[in-house]
């Protein structure tokens, strides 16, 4: 067991990094299964707002996914593919009953991803060693991944008030 | 995963190993640090009314303490079936204890949403084999 929160090694570095890929590709798989599952009567109350929400949301997932695929690119380790993740996501979805329920879970999509990133960023602050990946370029890119995700959480929670 | 989960997991991983009292020596070594930090801790979770602390005995659970136990282990237990059936690691279990720190459980239960874990998760746990006595391991390590 290791106690402290710091990323010590390449090895632990590019495993919170693959764990960070598929954060992402559960978001993306999450919302483009919200859309797909809500019955007609529900879908056609689904406003637009809600479904550009969603699918910005899987884009910039998409985008994020690259980017960190490019991190572990050059830590010469491979990632989880999409659609392995997407048939996890498929065999163990229970749609959310309405469309606040669609909301709620984008929200803890957001939130999650958030806290993981700013967790991710602490640690490895919190470390002295040298990874084969640039520092300053692997900061730079977990500082922007997590800027976007809190507006994310901002966006979600602006639209879940004017429905309130 | 915090510091004070991590001592209530190893203090309830010692309680099932050893059948009563956890001693200091035990979750030392659990916890891979001193016993002068394993008593300093002991003493704050007892503060809080986390742990029961007996001397020449050794710490128990309380039942707040047990209840936040049983937390910290099931999101132990999602890392290390995540990381052995989602990313296939073979040493899945030193990798679980060197990333508990890092993994909020928050995305800990994100991670379960994809993972197929026992509904009696944790009592399944295997203190002496160090995970779930029902994971069923994939063959090969591909995100190795």
């Amino acid at each position: 067991m290791s106690l402290g929160q710091r990323v010590s090694s390449d090895h632990q570095l590019t495993r919170l990094l693959q764990i960070g890929v598929v954060l992402e590709e559960l978001v993306e798989s999450r919302a483009a299964h919200h859309i797909e599952s809500l019955p007609p009567d529900e879908r056609a109350e689904f406003d637009e707002e809600v479904e550009e929400l969603l699918a910005e949301a899987a884009t910039e997932s998409a985008e994020h996914r690259e980017r960190l695929e490019a991190l572990i690119d050059d830590l010469e380790a491979e990632t989880v593919g999409y659609e392995e993740i997407n048939a996890l996501v498929d065999a163990q979805y229970g749609p959310p009953e309405d469309t606040d329920g669609v909301l709620y879970d984008q929200l803890a999509n957001e939130e999650t991803a958030y806290k993981f990133y700013d967790d991710l960023i602490e640690a490895i602050e919190a470390s002295e060693s040298e990874f084969a990946v640039d520092r300053e370029r692997l900061l730079e890119t977990l500082y922007g991944i997590r800027e976007e995700e809190k507006e994310g959480v901002e966006e979600v929670t602006e639209v879940m008030e004017q429905r309130a | 995963m915090n510091t004070a989960d991590q001592y209530l997991k190893a203090i309830y991983l010692a309680q099932r190993i050893e059948d009563g009292p956890a001693s200091t020596g035990t979750l030392a070594d659990l916890l891979e640090v001193s016993p002068a930090s394993v008593n300093e801790m002991i003493g704050k979770l007892e503060e809080q009314d986390l742990v029961d602390h007996e001397k020449y005995k050794g710490a128990s659970l309380t039942d707040e303490g047990l209840e936040r136990a049983h937390n910290a282990l099931q999101t132990y237990c999602i890392i290390e079936r995540f990381l052995a059936n989602v990313l296939e690691v073979e040493e899945f279990r030193d990798e679980a204890r060197a990333l508990e720190s890092v993994i909020d459980d928050t995305v800990a239960e994100r991670l379960d949403t994809i993972i197929d874990r026992p509904a009696q998760c944790p009592d399944c746990f295997d203190a002496e084999q160090d995970c779930c006595e029902l994971l069923e391991l994939e063959a090969g390590g591909r995100a190795d």
